[in-house]
């Protein structure tokens, strides 16, 4: 990358690519090649840089220069400007929600000053589909001095010590795992990444495998190193093409770089890698039934004991983890167990990438050190709640997980402070959630999810969580009935107890957390059938404010079904049985005639 | 040989057996839907769960299915408290709010306590029993035996399960008679709710 003397750093990653940055990249090298500037300017493609909201996105190296939201016609512009005349353009910089200054270098803006990287450490500053990126920026240096000059023990030491925990969800200690799967008796042993990624609104794993694959690749070596595995298995969930093509294309270059294959930089250890396409479920992504979906085998759970560190694959003893967790796993080869367990909370060491989204200014992936509040999150990192709207809860761990209100956003984030407060770390998605979003409905949401990723095979989970689900539904429609708060409150205790798998004993987080901080809630819909938060549908209806109507006809002329009347000039009136409740009339009224009643 | 103790009492038990094995042998009856002897154990049914500690932190019990626990050292096991009755209860009330129409579930059901007269049930019963409609409408309990009796011990892999979660279902493949089937009638005999019949083709 020497000879040039800027880099333009564009995002094709899957936001930025749906938003045509492979547009502005065509774009940018034929503007580029018109001004003549192809020996000093080289555009290089990366994968995703986090701030997915602002795509297409690219940032000017050495200055670090960060431009945003670019379309196709303003590359000329942008090419003649900045790389011509060598002047800044400050249309295209980032322009926080709050302030009218615009901002120009990627260190400034508050999205990524908190964020300290690890899993993404190479994020924005590497091609993925270019291994020797890779290698230039200290690639495969971490399982060179694994495989050449340390024991396996010696690397699950260290592992052990860093005091990482799996990424994937549970957050079990990994060196632990290492361990039971190096002492399980057998000479044929495998090691599998988990990139099956289902919770909705998550996307930390298809991001690190999509832009830093030989991360995931040389942890994986390690990891096989440490527990004497001469195969592993890359399991992509299937709505991931990129990420497969990518993992394929990096296994391929490593295997001709002699990274995989036999007898890897002499050290006698073979190892090689497959890239298995997930079979289409949620519940894949369960360890068991993972496994069993490898093998050709319908993805269902069963019992542990055994662990796969025991019986995994064709039960041989097996070691899965999450593609976060692999990635790190190098850094801390590299730097050493005393540099990862500096960071971090007593518990809960290192970094970890969430997946911030919903109603949210700076939607995207954030890698923060385990500890900082969710205040810091969503506010610093975040910028805050969309169009000044109020705070109310955000749901962390997907599915699995639970809400977290207004009053606790100071918990810090890591796995023992958010298990106090009912929720857990999961695999790191964050949904943020207003003022406008009425907490029945997010569990209903939830347990909908729940009820069809369910696998069927045990029964608290398959007809329990579609009971709890309609009972939902019907609190949401005003069909609740005095009681259904505890007796909800007692079949999720129920279900919890009694599944087999963690997809049931989890799938009532939801219900439970939303129930504990907002009771209240739910009691309106019951007892008053009324929706505080003016979303549950039959709860509501639209008037016309007389003191604001104007008689201006907008709303009677856009509503799709003539539920309006009015004369020009004179107040405007719904007639509530014809009105389907579809919001136009309040979005086009530029009054604010329009109320929400419940 | 292993040392445990179930219901208080302790007993040493064949290293290989399970928790299921170990209670039947001091006379402890467990409810079972899912289980067969001569199949692998498949923990799906929840019938049989027991709740379990180790002596190393007694406080600290869970729910386990006995058919697939395997007995092991120091274990407290309990097959009888309020939290298991309720349990087993819970599973088969969510069995019959799926059907009503199998008579050995109804026969189940009134032995644990699952079906009471009215005014007797809990609210989750109360709901289970009246509030829903059925949410099936086959007396399959999706157990799984048929399954792996056909592929276990006959080795004919002729019905599967289709489809996930409620809409799960045991199927032959493409919804005909599979070729492989070669009527033994093992499914229909190992069924706890009687749904298969075999019946002459020609
Ligand atoms: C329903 C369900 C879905 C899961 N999906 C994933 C997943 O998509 N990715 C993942 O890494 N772990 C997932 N897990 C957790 C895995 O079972 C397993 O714990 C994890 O892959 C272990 O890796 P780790 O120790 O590095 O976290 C899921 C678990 C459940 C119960
Ligand atoms: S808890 Fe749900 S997903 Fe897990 S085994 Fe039971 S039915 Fe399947
Ligand atoms: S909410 Fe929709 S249907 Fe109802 S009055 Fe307004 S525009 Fe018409
Ligand atoms: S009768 Fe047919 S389907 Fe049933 S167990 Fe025998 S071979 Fe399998
Ligand atoms: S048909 Fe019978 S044996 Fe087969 S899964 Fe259903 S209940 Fe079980
Ligand atoms: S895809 Fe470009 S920033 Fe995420
Ligand atoms: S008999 Fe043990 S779970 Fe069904």
């Amino acid at each position: 990358m020497a000879d040039f003397r800027t880099h333009l750093m564009l995002c094709a990653g899957t936001g930025c690519v749906s938003n045509k940055s492979l547009e502005v990249k065509e774009a940018l090298e034929l503007e580029i090649e018109k001004q003549n500037l192809q020996n000093e300017v080289e555009v290089v493609s990366t994968g995703c840089q986090g701030f997915c909201a602002q795509g297409p996105i690219i940032v000017v190296k050495p200055d670090n220069i960060f431009y945003q939201l670019l379309n196709v016609e303003d590359i000329p512009y942008l090419v003649e400007e900045h790389f011509l005349k060598g002047r800044q353009v400050e249309k295209f910089m980032y322009n926080p929600p709050d302030s009218k200054e615009k901002i120009p270098t990627l260190d400034e803006i508050g999205f990524f000053k908190k964020q300290q990287l690890i899993a993404l450490a190479n994020r924005g500053l590497i091609d993925p589909e270019k291994i020797d990126e890779y290698i230039g920026r200290g690639g495969y240096k971490a399982a060179i001095k694994a495989l050449t000059q340390m024991s396996s023990e010696e690397v699950i030491e260290e592992v052990l010590q860093s005091g990482l925990r799996g990424r994937g969800g549970a957050g079990f200690p990994t060196g632990l795992k290492w361990k039971f799967a190096a002492g399980s008796p057998g000479d044929e042993k495998y090691v599998i990444c988990n990139a099956d990624e289902g919770d909705p609104g998550a996307f930390m794993d298809r991001s690190i495998v999509e832009s830093d694959p030989h991360a995931v690749i040389e942890g994986m070596m390690i990891g096989a190193k440490a527990i004497g595995a001469a195969r592993g298995f890359v399991y992509v969930r299937d709505e991931y093409p990129l990420a497969v093509e990518r993992m394929i294309k990096a296994i391929k270059d490593a295997r001709e770089y002699g990274l995989l294959g036999e007898d890897i930089f002499d050290s006698g250890f073979d190892f090689d890698l497959k890239v298995n396409r997930g079979a289409g479920a949620f519940i894949c992504g369960e360890e068991t039934s993972l496994i069993a979906s490898l093998e050709g085998n319908m993805p269902e759970p069963r019992v542990r004991p055994p662990f796969p560190a025991v019986s995994g694959y064709n039960g041989k003893p097996t070691n899965i983890n999450n593609v976060e967790s692999w990635a790190t796993i190098r850094h801390i080869i590299n730097n050493g167990a005393e540099w990862f367990s500096s960071i971090g909370t007593e518990k809960s060491k290192g970094t970890k990438v969430f997946s911030l989204v919903g109603k949210v200014n700076n939607t995207g992936l954030v890698e923060v050190p385990m500890g900082v509040s969710v205040r810091e999150i969503i506010e610093d990192i975040g910028g805050g709640v969309l169009n000044g709207k109020k705070f109310k809860a955000v749901q962390t761990g997907g599915p699995s997980g639970g809400c977290i209100p207004e009053s606790l956003m100071d918990t810090p984030v890591d796995y023992e402070s958010l298990a106090k407060v009912g929720s857990i770390v999961g695999s790191g998605g964050m949904i943020v959630m207003d003022e406008d979003n009425c907490m029945v409905e997010v569990a209903r949401y939830f347990l909908a999810f729940t009820q069809q990723e369910s696998c069927g095979k045990c029964p608290p989970c398959r007809e329990g969580t579609r009971h709890m689900m309609n009972i939902l539904t019907d609190i949401t429609k005003g069909k609740g009935k005095p009681g259904d708060i505890d007796m909800l409150l007692e079949m999720a205790m129920l279900v919890k107890d009694t599944s087999l798998c963690a997809l049931g004993q989890t799938a009532p987080n939801p219900i439970l957390t939303t129930i504990k901080y907002f009771r209240d809630e739910y009691e309106a819909h019951i007892n008053e059938k009324r929706c505080p938060a003016k979303e549950c549908k039959e709860l509501i209806h639209f008037d016309i404010l007389e003191e604001k109507c104007t008689g201006c006809t907008v709303c009677a002329r856009n509503c799709p079904v003539t539920a309006i009347t009015g004369e020009r000039k004179a107040l405007h009136v719904i007639d509530q049985d014809t009105c389907v409740k579809c919001g136009i009339c309040k979005n086009v009224c530029k009054f604010d005639a329009v109320r929400i009643e419940s | 040989m292993i040392n445990l103790t179930i219901n208080g009492n302790a007993e040493e038990f064949d290293e290989n057996s399970t928790l299921l094995e170990a209670s039947r042998k001091l006379g402890i009856k467990i409810p079972t839907l899912c289980n067969n002897e001569f199949l692998k154990p498949y923990g799906g049914c929840r019938l049989c769960l027991v709740e379990v500690a180790t002596d190393r932190a007694p406080e600290n019990s869970r729910l386990l299915p006995s058919c697939c626990t395997p007995v092991s050292k120091g274990l407290i096991v309990k097959t009888d408290t309020e939290r298991v009755k309720k349990a087993r209860i819970f599973i088969l009330q969510l069995l019959l709010a799926r059907t009503t129409d199998s008579q050995e579930l109804i026969q189940l059901g009134k032995e644990l306590g699952a079906l009471v007269e009215e005014g007797a049930l809990d609210p989750v019963g109360e709901y289970l029993a009246n509030r829903t409609e059925k949410t099936a409408d086959t007396k399959c309990i999706l157990c799984g035996l048929c399954v792996r009796v056909c592929s276990e011990i006959t080795e004919r892999h002729a019905i599967s399960f289709y489809k996930r979660g409620m809409e799960k279902e045991v199927r032959i493949p493409f919804n005909k008679v599979a070729e492989t089937c070669i009527g033994c009638g093992s499914c229909a005999y190992v069924c706890p709710t009687n749904t298969i019949t075999i019946e002459e083709v020609s």
